[in-house]
């Protein structure tokens, strides 16, 4: 299981993946479709605006906010959970075991794969879109842009290490869909999902500042819509990669124990 | 009618033994499904923490519309996706087959097959959504309120019912719908909110292409007493159209099933 052998077979495993995704568009249109969630808000939160701003959000801004929350979560999704459990439960995971290379990367390419398919079905749209509607929210510089490229980065790394993890824990109990669920219902609320993370009361702010949810969607989002000056970026960048780096020994720890009890069927 | 009525009562004794074999998934569903909704009312807090009013709607009234969307997503939840998602697997393997061969009507037995009584706990934090929104109001719905408000929701069920024969009806012709019940709860939770919130194209979208603010901005008007006969005329023809074209649709996807062997 060297790095070599790994680097090796990366591209094969993306064009399986990204063949997944296509043999299967129907089912990606359909997944996009259920994630449009950011433009129900759009309208919500612009007619709240409307009259007058909250906080620093006018209308405009709303516009700005959602549409980029639209990218973003093109761009940072990960379902590797779903497939984890499958395989855990049906014995696949034997297979993929058998492989000179790490199960965990696997998965974790083939989400990737999913990403560009993706990108190109909703992108286009929700690009025009934003730079029609709310060019002038839009974050100036080209530094900005690095990083919020790192930020993207960092907030699927997040996404995609809970979903390993949590997939892990189907190691030990039955299965984990539920565990996914509830995450998923506290990601929805803290991330910046379904509002600006800065519309929580202050006393709540401090919370979702130590919890991973908006370091997902969030960050991106504030970065790209010019929330932040440099400095400030890079501090918020700075806590973004030490929750990628906390869930990193979270997967890896779940994955080392985890794997122990792992008893495939006809094993 | 006698028969219809002894056969759901036998289908829902089926269903609730079914159910009480899984004890723990009961109380985890019903636990998930509880924090589910508990959490997306978070943003209805936070929009009525910046604004008294939005969009001619207070807290209290607002509070009503999210109830009867809580309502009728525990119904949703608990009686029709489970049957959904019964019947296309039953169209998938061939063995629609064996409904189709009963002596009873084929899409009230599909509708009634399978009920998982631990999704719709949700019932009950509509009850305390509607209590608390009355309290917040300061007054109490009158009987001719709460009569008129039943009648309304009795409609949107029926209109949220013939939605989804619609998708079933689908699955006769593509087969894989399944990703159907995703799509349209991603819709769906738009009528958590008032519809006079919508505008524009998607104001045009809720109200003629998916009815959301009949199914739940009318009953929220007619719990609170302001709802107009145009209102309550609308949502019973707007409920029995729906009912007419999917019972037609159906009975046209029927003729198009072929069974997994043929």
């Amino acid at each position: 299981m060297s790095l070599r052998t790994t680097l090796r077979a990366i591209p094969t495993i993306m064009r399986v993946g990204f063949a997944d995704a296509i043999a299967y568009r129907a089912e990606t249109i359909v997944w996009i479709a259920a994630t449009t969630m950011p433009l129900v808000m759009l309208a919500l939160w612009s007619a709240v605006a409307r009259d007058a701003p909250i906080g620093r959000f006018g209308a405009q801004q709303m516009v700005g906010y959602f549409l980029a929350m639209f990218i973003v979560r093109q761009l940072t999704g990960s379902w590797a959970v779903w497939l984890m459990n499958m395989e855990i439960r049906d014995g696949t995971l034997a297979q993929r075991m058998l492989r000179p290379i790490h199960p965990l990367v696997t998965y974790a390419v083939a989400a990737l794969a999913e990403l560009p398919v993706r990108g190109l079905l909703a992108l286009p749209i929700a690009i025009v879109a934003l730079v029609a509607f709310a060019g002038s929210e839009l974050t100036r510089g080209p530094f900005m842009w690095l990083v919020w490229v790192a930020a993207i980065l960092g907030g699927w790394l997040i996404t995609l290490l809970t979903n390993l993890a949590i997939g892990c824990a189907a190691l030990f109990v039955e299965s984990s869909n539920k565990i996914m669920d509830v995450w998923l219902a506290l990601y929805f609320v803290f991330s910046g999902y379904l509002f600006p993370v800065e519309l929580f009361p202050r006393s709540m702010r401090t919370v979702v500042d130590w919890l991973p949810f908006r370091y997902q969607l969030g960050l991106p989002v504030e970065i790209m819509t010019g929330a932040y000056d440099v400095h400030h970026a890079l501090v918020m960048l700075g806590r973004q990669w030490a929750v990628v780096g906390c869930m990193l020994v979270i997967t890896a720890v779940t994955w080392t124990f985890g794997v122990r009890r792992f008893a495939a069927y006809g094993g | 009618m006698r028969a219809y009525a002894s056969l759901f009562w036998m289908q829902l004794r089926t269903s609730l033994a079914l159910a009480m074999q899984y004890r723990v998934d009961f109380v985890t569903d019903g636990f998930v499904e509880v924090f589910w909704m508990i959490t997306a009312l978070v943003p209805l807090f936070v929009v009525f923490d910046a604004r008294h009013v939005v969009a001619g709607w207070t807290f209290g009234q607002a509070l009503m519309v999210t109830g009867f969307f809580t309502l009728l997503q525990a119904v949703l939840e608990g009686a029709i996706n489970p049957s959904v998602q019964l019947v296309v697997e039953q169209i998938r393997k061939g063995t629609f087959d064996f409904v189709l061969l009963k002596p009873k009507d084929a899409q009230f037995l599909v509708s009634t097959a399978r009920i998982l009584p631990w999704r719709s706990v949700n019932v009950l934090t509509a009850v305390a959504l509607f209590v608390y929104g009355f309290v917040k109001l300061g007054r109490g719905p009158t009987p001719s309120d709460v009569a008129s408000a039943l009648l309304v929701l009795l409609a949107s069920i029926a209109i949220l019912h013939s939605l989804w024969t619609l998708g079933v009806s689908l699955a006769f012709y593509v087969v894989k719908v399944d990703n159907l019940t995703m799509l349209f709860g991603a819709v769906f939770d738009a009528a958590r909110w008032p519809s006079s919130v919508f505008r524009g194209f998607l104001h045009v979208v809720f109200t003629f292409v998916i009815p959301l603010g009949v199914m739940t901005t009318f009953p929220a008007d007619a719990l609170l007493g302001r709802a107009s006969l145009l209102e309550l005329g609308g949502a019973t023809l707007t409920a029995v159209i729906a009912v007419t074209v999917s019972r037609t649709v159906w009975k046209r996807a029927i003729g198009h099933y072929t069974s997994a062997s043929s």
